[in-house]
């Protein structure tokens, strides 16, 4: 299950041209990996918690890169005045 | 367990649902919203596989600062009504063509793959136990991580602040580089 | 033992001064490069005849046999333990024998330059190139391997292309300096393609073991068999292509003629006295192997000598230009010693052929030089080089003319002067040989005389031309070595070659054979009185004698359009059908090819920039893909 999500998140990075809802399909991704670390954690190492730190450790992650993508979004759109993604590619030939 | 695989399916086709959704909506709020349910749902999923701080975690993280953040975002860059174009045929094509072939491909590999799933009782996961793992050094110590993590999250918060300032010092830099 | 390993420094001193006189010549003033070039010389010298008095004189022999020495051997490179080329100094009779021929031509030319160059601009070019010359002739004299001796051999070419093009603002001078460097080079071709036979079979590159007649070369002497020769009568016949190249034989003789645009010296020095005689100095190394075990190729050597020295002889009677006669003449007298080599056995009498080849060429050294530079204090006075502008000179230039008087009776073979011994022994070797050829080179002995004493009278008897202004004798740099070299002429004669020079080393007995000796002596004189009656006064019978011999003289006078002949076979025929085809290749394809990389490469480029295109979701989608090929990839790999 995790991996269809994980795939519609990148499906979703790919056709989006809303710099945001790329921003949104990229939390969909991080959120597929939680759900798999934990599944493999409660199911396969019961002893073990690592899994569960780890996801929380992505889920800090996974704010603080979103925080920053904002900024840069915000930025871009007083640049520009448009956060469409074709049209920010002054990084071209 | 036959409650628990109910349950599991309920979440998993509701997660699914919804993200399609996301990724679909021609309406960028609507899309916001849908992530909301997504996260939701997923935490759900937390909570029925017994990590209630991880659970929480993600609700209020997640669901209560991202989302938020991102609605905020949409209104500060857009109209509300302005509807996102339809994207092209190819790009849409192709990617959903690489979206799938990954899909079918780690499904295969995944399905291939015999788990033995423990069948032990899940070890109950109290706050204290948490929180001493997070700060203790040793085998099930986490204080390394922890720390480089707090280190990223200041990092992040400086970084936003200095992207996000209106004109600064960023500016005034460029300036004195074209009187050079 | 006495110790020759000083003999490295006969070669290197004029190197040094080549290098000095190269870099820093134009720095000094030009009477001290001069002085600087001539002083090495003539330490050089002194030390070559040091060396030759303790080689014949004072190292005791083996068996009666003069030893071959190795004053100097190192090993230079090494590509395998068999396989390695040395430098190195050998003393052998003929290599000390060169070693003073070189070295006193070489030193005689140094001081008359100081006089004949003196004022040109260039000067101190000159004298650097002599020095890097008589470096490179040593070099070889002294070679103690054959592809020592094939280095050395090039570096004489190079040498003698610098100092024939030394006037390089003359059209005709560097014409002339590139054809003497194309057609030598050409014949050098097959010198190595003789020594890479040569050494795959006998494994070795060294002489010693080469020449030992004991040794594997020689004994293992016809070998596989290719088109009815044997691989090593092959091998020899290449190598001495590259003599018949350098030592201007027929058919490589075109560049000896032309080569005369040189300065005079160089003439003197280069091409009469020392680099021509390269070509009958390698056949005299390798002769153990030439007598014994490819005696066809020897045959060859024969022919090819006296067709040239007859062809020279007829050419020489028709030519104006005092320089040509003498380049002929050169031919001419260089053929006689080919041929001596030819008709040459080994070991005792019968090697008389080798004995008096190597006699000749000294005795030739000599007399050609004075002549050469004879010629030039001539054409000093009168500033032409033509028979035709000059004419009783004997009233102006008295040194000159006595001097030029006696190396024409030397090479006339007129006793008591030297060339009548060397020329006599020559004569000798071939009556036993063959009578045929004793015929043919008796009659080139007469032509010699004839067409010598015509250049003689001519320009010294003769009419009584008026000139612009009175010619003055040389100065005295000019007339000693004149001098000096006359005697020499005079008296080298009675020298013992047969004690000191033989094929196989050890002395033997001669004496002189009057049956040979009376009949040269006669047909010398007649050629003299030939040449005195048609060219003592100006009289019309060589006008006459031109026109009987109309068809003859016509073709003589052409040099028998050789030269023409070679420009058609270049031209049409060599540039057109192989070097034009060759031409275009490789300037469509070879370079074609070039091209066409740099633009593909450009047009590629073109078309696929595209791929920086600055979008995030093309970089995003080509990196998902990527890592999924390569997932795949693993998976079905591995399974």
């Amino acid at each position: 299950m995790s991996t269809l999500m994980f795939f519609i998140g990148v499906y979703g990075f790919l056709t989006r041209r809303n710099l945001i809802t790329i921003l949104m399909s990229v939390e969909l991704i991080l959120n597929s990996v939680n759900i798999n670390f934990l599944a493999f954690n409660r199911y396969l190492f019961p002893h073990k918690l690592d899994g569960m730190f780890f996801s929380l450790f992505i889920i800090a992650v996974a704010a603080a890169e979103a925080a920053v993508a904002i900024a840069i979004i915000i930025n871009i759109y007083r640049r520009f005045s448009t956060i469409n993604v074709e049209d920010v590619n002054e990084m071209k030939y | 367990m036959a409650a628990n695989q109910l349950m599991f399916i309920l979440f998993s086709i509701i997660i699914v649902t919804f993200s399609i959704l996301t990724v679909t909506s021609r309406k960028i709020l609507r899309a916001a919203v849908y992530l909301l349910f997504v996260l939701v749902s997923t935490s759900g999923l937390y909570f029925m596989l017994n990590y209630q701080f991880l659970a929480a975690v993600q609700l209020t993280l997640y669901a209560g600062g991202i989302v938020v953040l991102i609605i905020f975002s949409i209104l500060l860059t857009s109209h509300i009504s302005q509807k996102t174009e339809p994207v092209g045929w190819k790009k849409s094509v192709f990617s959903a063509l690489a979206a799938i072939a990954g899909a079918v491909l780690a499904i295969i590999t995944i399905l291939d793959f015999n788990f033995s799933a423990t069948l032990e009782a899940a070890q109950e996961v109290s706050m204290k136990v948490i929180g001493r793992s997070l700060l203790s050094t040793g085998e099930d110590g986490f204080v390394l991580p922890f720390e480089v993590i707090s280190i990223l999250l200041i990092a992040a918060m400086v970084g936003a602040i200095v992207i996000a300032k209106k004109g600064g010092p960023v500016k005034s830099d460029s300036s004195t580089l074209n009187h050079q | 033992m006495i110790n020759f390993a000083y003999t490295v420094w006969i070669p290197l001193i004029p190197f040094l001064m080549f290098i000095i006189l190269g870099l820093g010549g134009h720095k000094l003033k030009p009477k001290l490069s001069g002085l600087l070039g001539t002083t090495g010389l003539g330490i050089i010298t002194i030390l070559s005849y040091i060396t030759a008095y303790k080689y014949f004189f004072a190292t005791p022999k083996i068996d009666e046999t003069f030893r071959t020495l190795l004053a100097f051997n190192t090993t230079w490179l090494r590509f395998t333990d068999e396989l390695h080329i040395d430098m190195g100094v050998l003393l052998d009779p003929i290599s000390v024998m060169m070693l003073i021929v070189v070295t006193t031509v070489s030193f005689m030319v140094h001081i008359y330059s100081i006089g004949y160059m003196h004022g040109q601009k260039g000067y101190e070019r000159f004298f650097a190139f002599l020095s890097l010359f008589t470096f490179s002739m040593l070099g070889l004299v002294v070679a103690t391997n054959i592809f020592q001796m094939y280095i050395f051999w090039e570096l004489v070419g190079i040498s003698s292309f610098l100092l024939i093009g030394f006037y390089y603002t003359k059209p005709s001078a560097v014409a002339a300096s590139k054809k003497a460097f194309i057609v030598t080079r050409f014949a050098d071709m097959g010198f190595l393609i003789g020594i890479l036979i040569l050494s795959f079979n006998t494994k070795t590159f060294d002489f010693i073991s080469l020449t030992d007649p004991n040794g594997l070369a020689i004994t293992k002497g016809s070998g596989v068999a290719f088109m009815g020769l044997s691989v090593m009568t092959w091998s020899m016949i290449f190598v001495f292509m590259g003599g018949v190249g350098k030592s201007a034989m027929f058919p490589f003789h075109i560049w000896l003629p032309d080569a005369m645009e040189g300065p005079t010296p160089v003439s003197a020095l280069i091409h009469a006295a020392t680099m021509v005689v390269a070509g009958v100095y390698l056949v005299a190394r390798m002769f153990p192997i030439y007598a014994f075990s490819t005696p066809a190729a020897l045959e060859i050597v024969t022919y090819v000598g006296a067709f040239s020295s007859l062809f020279a002889a007829i050419i020489a009677c028709t030519q104006t230009d005092i320089k040509r006669v003498l380049a002929y003449s050169t031919m001419s007298q260089i053929g006689y010693m080919m041929l001596a080599l030819g008709v040459s056995g080994y070991g005792g009498h019968e090697g008389l052929g080798f004995m008096a080849s190597m006699f000749h060429l000294f005795t030739h050294a000599l007399f050609k030089s004075l002549l050469f530079l004879g010629a030039g204090a001539i054409i000093h006075a009168v500033h032409s080089n033509y028979m035709t502008d000059m004419g009783g000179l004997r009233k102006y230039l008295p040194i000159t003319h006595i001097t030029f008087l006696v190396a024409c009776l030397t090479i006339a073979g007129i006793p008591p002067f030297s060339g009548f011994f060397s020329k006599d022994e020559i004569l000798a070797a071939a009556f036993h040989h063959n009578k045929l050829l004793f015929a043919v080179e008796w009659a080139v002995a007469g032509l010699t005389a004839f067409y010598m004493f015509r250049l003689y009278f001519s320009i010294f008897w003769g009419k009584d031309t008026q000139y612009h202004h009175t010619p003055k004798e040389a100065p005295y740099t000019m007339t000693i070595p004149l001098i000096i070299l006359a005697t020499g002429s005079l008296f080298s004669g009675f020298i013992p070659f047969n004690e000191l020079i033989t094929s196989n080393g050890k002395p033997f007995e001669t004496e002189i054979e009057w049956i040979v000796a009376i009949p040269s002596v006669i047909i010398g004189i007649f050629g003299i009185a030939v040449a005195w009656v048609m060219y003592r006064k100006t009289t019309d019978l060589p006008a006459r004698a031109a026109s009987f011999f109309n068809f003859l003289y016509k073709w003589a006078y052409n040099k028998f359009y050789i030269d023409e002949l070679y420009i058609f076979i270049t031209k049409k025929i060599i540039f057109r059908y192989i070097a034009s085809p060759v031409a275009w290749f490789d300037r469509h394809i070879i370079d074609g090819t070039m091209n066409s990389i740099a633009t593909v490469t450009q047009v590629v480029s073109f078309r696929i920039r595209k791929f920086q295109s600055g979008q995030l979701q093309k970089y995003a989608f080509v990196f998902i893909s990527g890592a999924l090929l390569l997932v795949i990839l693993l998976i079905y790999l591995w399974r």
